[in-house]
């Protein structure tokens, strides 16, 4: 059961705010038998309109890297972590040195676990623990099941997060012999948004006709290029800025990334979200017609570009 | 904010995987240079393959193939441990750049960000950059990442105040809870601005209300402000009675921080 290949398709959208998650949920509720990934580890939403009131089936805790934790009975007070450690994460109050009496202090949130002032403590002081650095949850909801995680605030190990995250996924859509993975990507370009794309199948960018939305808009698609992800997008709010909606078709005709809608400014996003519901079920909106058809174009526009993987799945 | 600030002031972007307050600003930059971050380089001559630099990289790397070592470089924190604990001194490090820095100075306002290269997934060392002019200043403006991981601690960490901005929805609420839990981390003192107000529904109210977090100020839902945003213009410069509004944001901000 587990070689037949399940797809796997990432929403993204560089800028923050553009309504990628509202996207996600509404295309949760029109596609049967999806695992739904929430994949934006620093600020998981998508349980709100897909799952509120729902209790989780499991909580899985997320371990990660190290942290440094100094003895203060054993330290000197020479200073030697303060030399080595480069993520300036060691302090002395009042100042280091040896005939000072101050003791190492580490700041939780600046260790990156290397261990160097371990290794390179003389007095063996400092020593270090595994990080406990989140949570995942599997939940059912309206649609299908849910994989969520919560990044302990602060945290740096996000992208690692997200593998977790997008494994759990896999393993239940192959438990529930679901076709297909929905990923909520996060914002930006760094650390999580490539954990959310590496191996997708592919990726549909929600913009906005902003002059934010579109720079952030050139920087992701090159990285979906980068990362040679056949992509898509969809222009959010597109009656904002009727001139930048179209400057965007054009930049995205230069990549090769495919427009499949264009969506206008609607408070039906915004009533659905309050209600804690996704737009499809909120009413019977001009939006979810239309996001209803555009679910559709990513799915065939899909199927075509990836003709290879059609005929595998066909076998 | 920044542009209704009395005093000469910085603005620091540091949102560096998606920086936008330059499309805003629009400034023209008087500086410019490449950021880089130590990585290690192993001579395959020196190198007799003991594998030390392996067993004390805790981010796993480095891998021995064929009895010599090579490095993931997206792995790599750049902590200089390989290097120091070779025994044959056969790792050097070396500069690998990540992204670009760029700052415009005028008489009265000075703007830094930074340009985190595609494909590049550690953002900390732009930051902190970046975050480098705030030495001295009298009044610097941080605009942050979103999120709470770690670009959005290092570009919060020993600041005096943070303002969080959010909105008056279910979204909003449930990022706004964790900002609140991050920054009390932190230990720094915070406020709350609600933006689109009057959109959505009254919980983040009642909950400033109930975790006794002073609103510094309510922008109002208004489809001009969201015209002039998507052009890239400054609302306070176009609507004056929004010049108002982040005035007196600023002001509140300055005399939080004096209590």
């Amino acid at each position: 059961m587990r070689d037949r290949k399940i797809e796997q398709i990432s929403v993204i959208s560089g800028k923050g705010g553009t309504g990628k998650t509202s996207y996600v949920a509404a295309f949760a509720c029109i596609q049967p038998d999806v695992v739904l990934a929430d994949c934006d580890v620093d600020a998981a939403n998508l349980h709100l309109l897909v799952a509120s009131g729902q209790k989780n089936d499991e909580t899985i805790p997320f371990t990660s890297g190290y942290k440094a934790m100094v003895d203060p009975d054993v330290c000197t007070g020479c200073g030697k972590c303060v030399e080595v450690c480069r993520f300036h994460a060691v302090r002395f109050e009042g100042g280091a040195g040896a005939d000072s009496r101050a003791k190492a202090q580490i700041e939780d949130l600046a260790c990156e676990g290397c261990g160097c002032c371990a290794d390179e403590c003389p007095a063996a002081a400092i020593s270090l623990r595994e990080n406990t650095a989140g949570e995942l949850f599997v939940s059912p909801t309206r649609f299908g099941t849910l994989i969520h995680a919560r990044l302990t605030p602060g945290q740096g190990t996000s992208g690692k997060l997200v593998a977790r995250v997008r494994e759990k996924a896999v393993d239940i859509a192959g438990e529930k012999g679901a076709e297909l993975i929905l990923i909520d990507g996060s914002p930006g370009i760094g650390c999580p948004v490539i954990a959310s794309l590496s191996g997708a199948d592919g990726a549909l960018i929600v913009t906005e006709p902003t002059v934010a939305g579109l720079h952030d808009l050139i920087r992701v698609a090159d990285l979906c290029d980068h990362f040679k992800i056949p992509t898509y997008a969809v222009i959010n709010k597109c009656d904002i800025n009727l001139e930048l909606a179209d400057r965007i078709q054009e930049q995205c005709r230069d990549r090769r990334v495919e427009v499949l809608g264009s969506v206008p400014f609607d408070p039906v996003f915004v009533n659905a979200l309050t209600a804690g519901v996704t737009v499809m079920e909120y009413d019977d909106s001009e939006v979810a017609r239309n996001i209803k058809g555009i679910w559709s174009a990513l799915l065939s526009s899909m199927r075509k570009n990836n003709h290879a993987f059609t005929k595998a799945a066909a076998r | 904010m920044a542009l209704c600030s009395p005093s000469n002031t910085v603005l620091l972007d540091c949102d560096v995987e998606a920086p936008n307050a330059h499309l805003f600003l629009k400034p023209e930059y008087t500086e410019r240079e490449r950021v880089t971050v130590l990585k290690p380089v192993f001579d395959p001559d020196l190198c007799t393959g003991c594998g030390r630099c392996r067993e004390v990289c805790r981010f796993n790397a480095i891998v021995l193939l064929t009895g010599k070592p090579m490095l993931f470089q997206e792995l790599c924190h750049s902590c200089g441990g390989c290097a120091r604990n070779c025994p044959v001194g056969a790792i050097e490090e070396v500069r690998f750049e990540v992204g670009t820095y760029e700052a415009a100075e005028s008489r009265s306002f000075f703007f830094a960000h930074g340009l985190l290269d595609i494909g590049e997934s550690r953002s900390s060392p732009l930051i902190i950059r970046v975050k480098e002019e705030a030495h001295d200043r009298e009044l610097v403006l941080i605009d942050a990442p979103p999120g709470t991981s770690c670009p959005m601690v290092e570009s919060v960490r020993d600041t005096d105040y943070a303002v969080l901005v959010t909105e008056p929805t279910p979204f909003g609420l449930h990022d706004l809870k964790l900002a609140v839990e991050t920054v009390r981390k932190l230990g720094i003192p915070f406020g709350v601005v609600i933006n689109r107000a009057g959109l959505g529904e009254e919980s983040v109210k009642v909950f400033c209300l109930g975790e006794k977090i002073p609103v510094l100020g309510e922008i109002p839902f208004d489809r001009r402000v969201a015209v002039l945003y998507s052009r890239g213009d400054v609302v306070s410069e176009f609507l004056p009675e929004y010049r108002e509004i982040f005035s007196s944001i600023l002001e509140r901000v300055l005399c939080e921080i004096e209590k």
